[in-house]
């Protein structure tokens, strides 16, 4: 039994590249992504969006209110009236108030946490997630998607879409996928700015290195 | 000779300052993860306590960043008592104890009514005890109702002043707090 | 009676410690007065890049090891902790995840030099094998470290390492189920396997890199032309092709630091994840024993034996060859027969045969991140082949090579400036 399970483990390992699942091609659906964490307007906006449209369902278990107020350059009043819609303090986590067994029950599986979406799948997936769903009288929800094919998930902007130009539209999943991938990683651009000092430092020592190295070895014959 | 000395040294010293400013730098990123992290600040946020259960005469206990801070409703016989008692304090005044500013009178807080204090004895940190009782037994004829330290004996009144000749140095410590409305208390910051 | 070395210090602190402890001794034996060759090429900056690796490492670690929680409940969670909530947490994981890659980097290009110059032949065998222990606990520090962040790639990466174990014959099983403490890779495992990673072999790697180079300092550094420095001394018995290791290397070998830190922090700050091989896209979601990830693959550093293990078609002898391509390293001083040890002066067959182990090596790294299937099983198998060949013809081809004149002197060209 022991051994069936050391081969099939192995086996399973071994096969998990010949069953690498063909990447959906996403190409189609993501001609206009251009996501820019160096945005803050477009995080604020995005930040907006998820909490009007993703949070009732959604959560972002390892972001804190005033956290992404501190980031993103918003006031505790406008975090208050624009963005917490729950009873949660500024300093809380972004949780809801759907249980995992509800959210199970509801929709076949609960809707999973989005805090590290983007850095699991791609920011290219969730823009394609996003502007690929279809009419599906077929599926429960009314609705299917090209890219994640019998997702449980609703079409929440379907309104939206609607009244939106493509353009506009675009912008929206723009705003919304920059804002999650900041949730990804909040020191995204601190990240970079600091990696330019920190090089352009060391590019300073390597001159005053390379200078003392070539002086002490003029000695050497 | 000379010239090449001198380029030597001011070489070696460049390259010796320089990398000492980044190994500054290095150790500063090292030693500011010991700061607390959002997290702790998150849990040590201020918090709410409702009053509108508390009686006159007793007391209710929350932990605010890991002390207990207690509320201490005091009844009106409770109020008139502290006056008597100052020729046995170290420090009627509270001048040399901490408190808000508001806090800095015989009552050690703005309102006589609500004591807000923390129940951590200014001598090494037990939790004092309460003794609202009068002249009970254990704590002698002339004992007033006030706080009583097991670990080392020391003695407060009902403001939390500490009596002289006891170990304790000062008057217990009385926390930021803000009284959002009559029932509401929010310990951690002053209004 | 101890050596009496005079001291080099006039400080009157220095020189009471010095009375009391080898100080100067110290500096002289190993930096000041240690000689290595002065043609040293960039391939000798390996070395110390290694040690520096090996510190960033200890240090990150450490710091680390004050906010991980090594359980299954928790260690997900405390990574996120520490990129989120630690003030510069982030940094200190990025260097630490970043620097397991780099730390490969330069052990296989160090290694790579020893095989170009011979630097593991006689008087050198030792420090080519206390060489390949350090790399024996490097890998499995890289293992035992690779299940800490309890990512789904973590678990299962975890799961298929501990059952090739299992292929042991008679003992497999029980071993297996030792190694884990559980009938699966749980939080018993998770909370050993951080105790190897930061106790017990951070403990093993400094005691084997002093050993290293204690026993490096004892014979003497090799060069490019595999000369002994030490047969041409000069009146003053220093050797005349040598020069101090301090300030002569010292110098030479920051500026290789310096580049070297350029090139990881570019890493770090820009490029932490690298496409997937420096943090895995399934890492960011935590161990689920329901679920096992689309494409498993070893970190890249391990994908050479991966795809040697994949190559063999029985899975028990497959990893057995994964184990033997491990261990043929140590038997290098062994069986090269050549006399010569430098590859500038060695015969076509050593560098041939060298530079088609060095293309089936990268080659089988590359092909340990494919697809199992059609033409990639046939190139997995031919470069195993050669993999092997490269070592087991090795008494063969070295024997008969036709080898240049080796130099009295090593080759050094003054650049001018």
């Amino acid at each position: 039994m022991k051994s069936l399970f050391v081969i099939c483990s192995v086996f399973a390992f071994i096969s998990g590249i010949t069953f690498a699942a063909g990447s959906m091609d996403l190409d189609e659906y993501i001609e206009g992504i251009n996501v820019k964490t160096s945005d803050v307007k477009s995080l604020q906006r995005g930040a907006r969006n998820f909490f009007n449209y993703c949070s009732g369902c959604h959560t972002l278990q390892y972001m804190r209110y005033n956290q992404i107020a501190e980031d993103l350059g918003i006031s505790e009043d406008q975090l208050m009236q624009n963005l917490i819609f729950t009873e949660s303090s500024p300093q809380d986590l972004v949780l809801n108030n759907m249980l995992k067994d509800d959210g199970d029950r509801w929709f076949g599986k609960a809707p999973p946490d989005l805090t590290l979406v983007t850095r699991r799948k791609s920011p290219e997936y969730v823009y394609g997630l996003l502007n690929s769903f279809y009419a599906d009288n077929n599926s429960p929800t009314g609705v299917n998607n090209h890219v994640q094919e019998a997702s449980s998930m609703p079409h929440v902007l379907w309104d939206l879409q609607e009244r939106l130009t493509d353009e506009e539209y675009s912008q929206f999943l723009n705003d919304t996928v920059g804002f999650l991938v900041y949730a990804g990683e909040p020191i995204i651009e601190r990240r970079k700015s600091m990696g330019v000092w920190v090089i352009g430092f060391l590019l300073i020592f390597l001159i005053f290195s390379y200078a003392l190295y070539k002086d002490i070895w003029r000695e050497v014959k | 000779m000379a010239e090449n000395l001198n380029r030597r040294k001011f070489l070696s010293i460049a390259t010796s300052l320089t990398s000492a400013v980044g190994g500054i730098f290095a150790v500063g990123a090292f030693v500011s993860t010991f700061q607390p992290s959002k997290k702790a600040k998150a849990l040590g946020a201020s918090i709410k306590v409702s009053l509108s259960k508390l009686e006159p005469g007793s007391i209710i206990k929350v932990i605010y960043r890991g002390k207990p801070i207690w509320v201490l409703r005091r009844t009106n016989q409770m109020i008139s008592e502290l006056d008597n008692e100052n020729a046995y304090l170290r420090d009627p005044e509270s001048d040399l104890s901490v408190q808000p500013d508001f806090a800095k009178n015989k009552f050690r807080s703005k309102n006589p009514e609500f004591f807000v204090v923390e129940g951590v004895c200014t001598h090494l940190g037990c939790a004092p005890i309460e003794k609202f009782a009068i002249a009970p037994a254990d704590m002698g004829p002339d004992w007033k109702g006030g706080f009583y330290c097991p670990c080392h004996g020391s003695k407060f009144d009902l403001s939390g002043r500490v009596y002289a000749g006891v170990p304790a140095p000062s008057n217990l410590r009385v926390p930021a707090h803000t009284f959002i409305d009559e029932t509401t208390l929010l310990v951690g910051e002053n209004s | 009676m101890a050596k009496q070395t005079e001291s080099i210090f006039t400080n009157p602190i220095l020189r009471w410690i010095d009375d009391r402890f080898p100080l100067s001794s110290l500096i002289k034996d190993h930096a000041t007065e240690y000689y290595a060759s002065k043609n040293f090429n960039i391939w000798y900056l390996f070395g110390v890049l290694s040690m520096v690796v090996l510190i960033i490492m200890l240090i990150t670690g450490f710091f680390l090891t004050m906010n991980y929680k090594p359980s299954a409940d928790d260690a997900f969670n405390s990574v996120e902790y520490i990129m989120r909530s630690v003030e510069n947490g982030w940094l200190i994981r990025y260097m630490h995840s970043t620097g397991a890659s780099f730390f490969f980097i330069v052990i296989y290009l160090h290694m790579f030099r020893a095989m170009l110059y011979g630097s593991y032949k006689k008087p050198r065998e030792l420090i080519w094998v206390l060489g390949m222990l350090l790399y024996f606990c490097l890998m499995a520090e890289a293992f035992f470290g690779y299940l800490l962040p309890w990512g789904n790639m973590s678990y299962w990466a975890g799961q298929v390492i501990v059952n090739l174990f299992g292929y042991i014959p008679f003992v497999g099983d029980t071993l297996t189920e030792w190694i884990r403490g559980d009938y699966f890779i749980s939080d018993i495992t998770l909370n050993r396997f951080f105790a190897f990673h930061v106790i017990f072999l951070p403990l093993a790697i400094i005691g084997l890199v002093a050993a290293h180079i204690l026993a490096l300092h004892h014979v003497g550094s090799n060069n490019p032309d595999g000369i002994e420095i030490k047969k041409n001394l000069d009146e003053t018995g220093k050797p005349i092709d040598g020069v101090a290791f301090h300030p002569f290397h010292t110098s030479k070998d920051l500026v290789g630091i310096t580049i070297f830190l350029i090139i990881y922090f570019a890493a770090v700050f820009f490029a932490p994840e690298m496409g997937g091989y420096f943090l895995e896209v399934d890492n960011f979601e935590p161990a689920d024993p329901l679920k096992t990830p689309e494409h498993i693959v070893p970190s890249w550093y391990f994908t050479p034996y991966y795809a040697i293990l994949r190559a063999v078609p029985n899975a028990a002898l497959g990893a057995l060859f994964l184990v033997l391509a491990v261990l043929l390293f140590v038997f290098l001083p062994w069986l090269d027969k050549c006399e010569v040890k430098s590859i500038r002066y060695r015969g076509w067959q050593y560098k041939f045969a060298l530079t088609l182990f060095a293309i089936s090596f990268i080659a089988l790294g590359y092909l340990g991140l494919q697809p199992a299937t059609g033409i990639y099983v046939f190139l997995a198998r031919f470069f195993t082949i050669t993999y092997f060949a490269f070592f087991l013809l090795m008494p063969l081809y070295t024997k008969f090579e036709k080898t240049k004149t080796v130099p009295e002197r090593v080759v050094y060209k003054k650049k001018e400036s």
